[in-house]
């Protein structure tokens, strides 16, 4: 503290550098560009920022993936992450998804006034980790301030551009029958973090969010020359979700192993008490790959190296069969039907 | 994981499965009391470990499904209102009432808030004196000592801005009633573990005794499920009319005594409607007389019956056991779960609900 600070309390208005957003952070004036050069810039320091230019100009060769996405949770911190790691490496893992070198990222920032500047430098300094961890840039960026209420402290997009790297197209639209279905690790950690943080259950082991960068296992498995026919990363809805989007865009059947399929304690035991099931709970680090069934095993072999897919585990196959149809055989060898969750997830009564 | 692999152990369950095969003689229909069972039985699919001689309905032990529409109504008119918080667990938010459910209230902007326990409503209650917090206690006898302690802390507490609108169910009304409707084939019953966990078994004695009906107090892991119908069946092969505990690592005859003090301190026995079911005499808890001041109808006006509804959906029959979720015609194409006729395929306790999620799958196999 610096002894004009000590003496702060005898001078009745605030002082300049508020330690909370307020609207005029988003005016356009000397506010905004004080909070843009003093935390969002220096914290992403790239060479395209420093140009302070209206956008990124920027050349890549060849075919190119571009998606957005928004987000928006409660609450902002969560264990093992925040909402700066969720919008780096989900945009990061829809990318990878398409079989891209993520390369590029946009980032808008919405703040709701009164947000804490101590948060929002902790969301850009993650931001920048997770970005730096795989690689990408951070390239541009837009800041808007809404009215106290008018959101729920701050909403992160972030937009990405990467470089196809993949021999042949990836996506429904290729799977054959017979292919395997490989998920990349255990199931549930996200949504459960964030569930016990949001509701404070106050359950005693912390589970932590799974929300990593998938890139690095995708491409190694690319990079192998592995037939990857389709690739999707489990978010929100889950591991069903995802296999029913996929049979139904596919027009063929998914039948799962429910034994094959890695989850860990913590996550099966919050499950069991709240009545979830975990294969709608949500994820922000796993991926489901389809690939030839004679490649299975290498895949899972590859993918094993990367530590966030260290479980990988082949889980089920692609028939034939009825379009959209995804089923889970049990423990005692009777299958059901898995479907999408309908409507949001709620704990049951007893 | 500890104190649930040992009861999904494949190699037992199969052993279960033949002993069973061997012991049937004949056609039994059982009916499994708790939706929590009902769940069970569909997901790990163990009605097919079974012989196609023992049926297994289900039953009326869903707490979202029989909580009648007028309270679901009450609920949304309470919500709606200015400077109240309502507090609900949170499978009620879906179930629909006359207007909309309260997860429809909540979007027209009332403050709906899912709590875990009663006592965390009685929290919210405590910090935010200003407003006026609603519990809606709904149930059987499980939830029954909980919101009974909600209402007791709120007393001893002096919390005035609390109050609970009660809509609270008990079981051996509902058994007694589905045993008298002359439609009835039920021959024995797989009791709710836990609803047992808190009142014993001893009032299922006078049950088994004069309907001649075997009952089985049971679990809801998959081996406590196929021993409840192992004891059922051995019961009816032997014509023994006798009430049997296979949940005995939770459940004791006399039940939990502690939690019966308090609910018969906070609740009294009462005439209760079941959704799809109809009226139930002494069916259900309301609270007495010295804790009418937390009862929210005194506060927000009475539940008014508003009838039966109408329509095609026939959850009182899936409810009462007469019919299995893919008889009704509107099963799986007007009534799903995102456009539901009718509450069985709201809850997750649901048979429809439990049905439609794990057995639409056509060509399922047994072991």
């Amino acid at each position: 503290m610096t002894g004009g600070d000590q003496f702060a309390f005898t001078c009745p208005v605030p002082a300049s550098d508020a330690d909370v957003v307020q609207l005029a952070h988003g005016g356009g004036g000397r506010a905004m560009a004080r909070l843009i050069d003093t935390i969002i810039r220096p914290a992403f320091s790239d060479a395209e920022l420093e140009r302070r230019h209206d956008g990124a100009v920027l050349g890549i060769d060849g075919a190119i993936a571009f998606t957005t996405d928004s987000y928006v949770v409660r609450p902002l911190v969560f264990p093992g992450g925040d909402i700066g790691t969720l919008a780096v490496n989900g945009t990061i893992n829809d990318l990878a998804m398409c079989g891209a070198q993520p390369l590029y990222l946009s980032v808008g920032f919405i703040l709701e006034e009164g947000l804490a500047i101590d948060l929002l430098r902790r969301v850009v300094i993650s931001m920048r980790t997770a970005a730096a961890v795989a690689g990408v840039r951070l390239v541009t960026g837009d800041t808007k301030v809404v009215d106290r209420g008018k959101g729920d402290g701050l909403f992160v997009n972030t937009a990405g551009i990467g470089r196809i790297v993949a021999p042949s197209p990836i996506g429904p639209a290729n799977l054959r029958p017979g292919d395997a279905v490989i998920l990349s690790g255990d199931l549930g950690r996200h949504g459960i973090a964030v569930m016990v943080a949001r509701e404070g259950l106050g359950f005693e082991t912390a589970i932590e969010s799974d929300c990593a960068p998938l890139a690095a296992p995708v491409l190694a498995l690319i990079e192998a020359g592995i037939p990857v026919h389709c690739l999707r990363d489990l978010t929100r809805g889950g591991l069903a979700s995802a296999a029913v989007e996929i049979a139904e865009a596919a027009g063929c059947t998914i039948a799962l192993e429910e034994s094959a399929i890695p989850m860990c304690e913590e996550v099966t035991a919050a499950c069991e008490l709240l009545g979830l099931d975990p294969f709608h709970v949500a994820n922000e680090g796993r991926f489901i790959a389809f690939v030839a069934a004679e490649s299975a095993g290498r895949a899972v072999e590859i993918l094993r190296r990367h530590p966030v897919a260290a479980a990988a585990a082949v889980i089920g196959e692609v028939s034939d069969g009825p379009a959209g149809q995804v089923s889970c055989r049990g423990p005692f060898g009777v299958a059901r039907a898995i479907d999408m969750l309908s409507g949001e997830q709620l704990p049951r009564i007893c | 994981m500890k104190f649930r692999d040992e009861y999904r152990d494949p190699e037992a369950v199969r052993q279960l499965a033949e002993v069973i095969a061997r012991t049937v003689t004949r056609p039994w229909t059982l009916m499994e009391v708790c939706g929590g069972q009902t769940h069970a039985i569909v997901r790990f699919g163990l009605d097919e470990l079974l012989p196609n001689t023992v049926t297994l309905v289900h039953g009326p032990g869903c707490p979202v499904c029989v909580t009648p529409i007028e309270y679901v109504d009450k609920a949304v008119e309470i919500a709606l209102m200015p400077g109240v918080i309502f507090c609900s667990f949170g499978d009620m938010l879906r179930v629909p009432g006359t207007h909309g459910d309260l997860l429809s209230a909540k979007s027209r902007g009332a403050d709906v808030r899912i709590v875990y326990s009663p006592l965390d409503a009685l929290a919210i209650a405590r910090g935010e004196p200003s407003r006026t917090v609603v519990f809606f206690a709904v149930g059987f006898e499980t939830t029954a000592p909980a919101n009974a302690m909600a209402a007791f802390r709120a007393r001893r507490q002096g919390i005035r801005n609390f109050s609970m609108l009660v809509s609270q169910v008990l079981v051996p009304p509902a058994m007694r009633a589905i045993l008298d409707a002359p439609e009835s084939c039920i021959q024995g019953f797989l009791a709710a573990g836990h609803v047992c966990t808190v009142m014993g078994y001893e009032e299922y004695e006078p049950i088994a005794a004069h309907y001649r009906v075997p009952i089985v107090v049971t679990g809801f892991e998959p081996l406590d499920i196929l021993e409840g119908v192992y004891l059922c069946i051995r019961l009816l092969e032997t014509g023994c009319a006798k009430v049997e505990n296979q949940y005995s690592r939770s459940v004791r005859r006399a039940g939990n005594g502690t939690a019966q003090e308090l609910m018969r301190e906070v609740f009294q026995v009462t005439r209760r409607r079941w959704r799809g079911i109809g009226d139930i005499a002494e069916s259900g808890l309301s609270l007495t007389e010295a804790f009418a001041d937390l009862d929210a109808e005194r506060r927000f006006g009475p539940v008014r019956n508003t009838g039966d509804e109408a329509g095609e959906c026939i959850s009182g029959l899936i409810l009462r056991g007469e019919k299995k979720p893919p008889e009704c015609p509107a099963f799986g194409l007007s009534c799903t779960p995102e456009r539901p006729l009718g509450v069985t395929m709201v809850s997750s306790e649901g048979a429809c609900a439990a049905y439609h999620r794990y057995r639409r799958a056509p060509a399922v196999g047994g072991v």
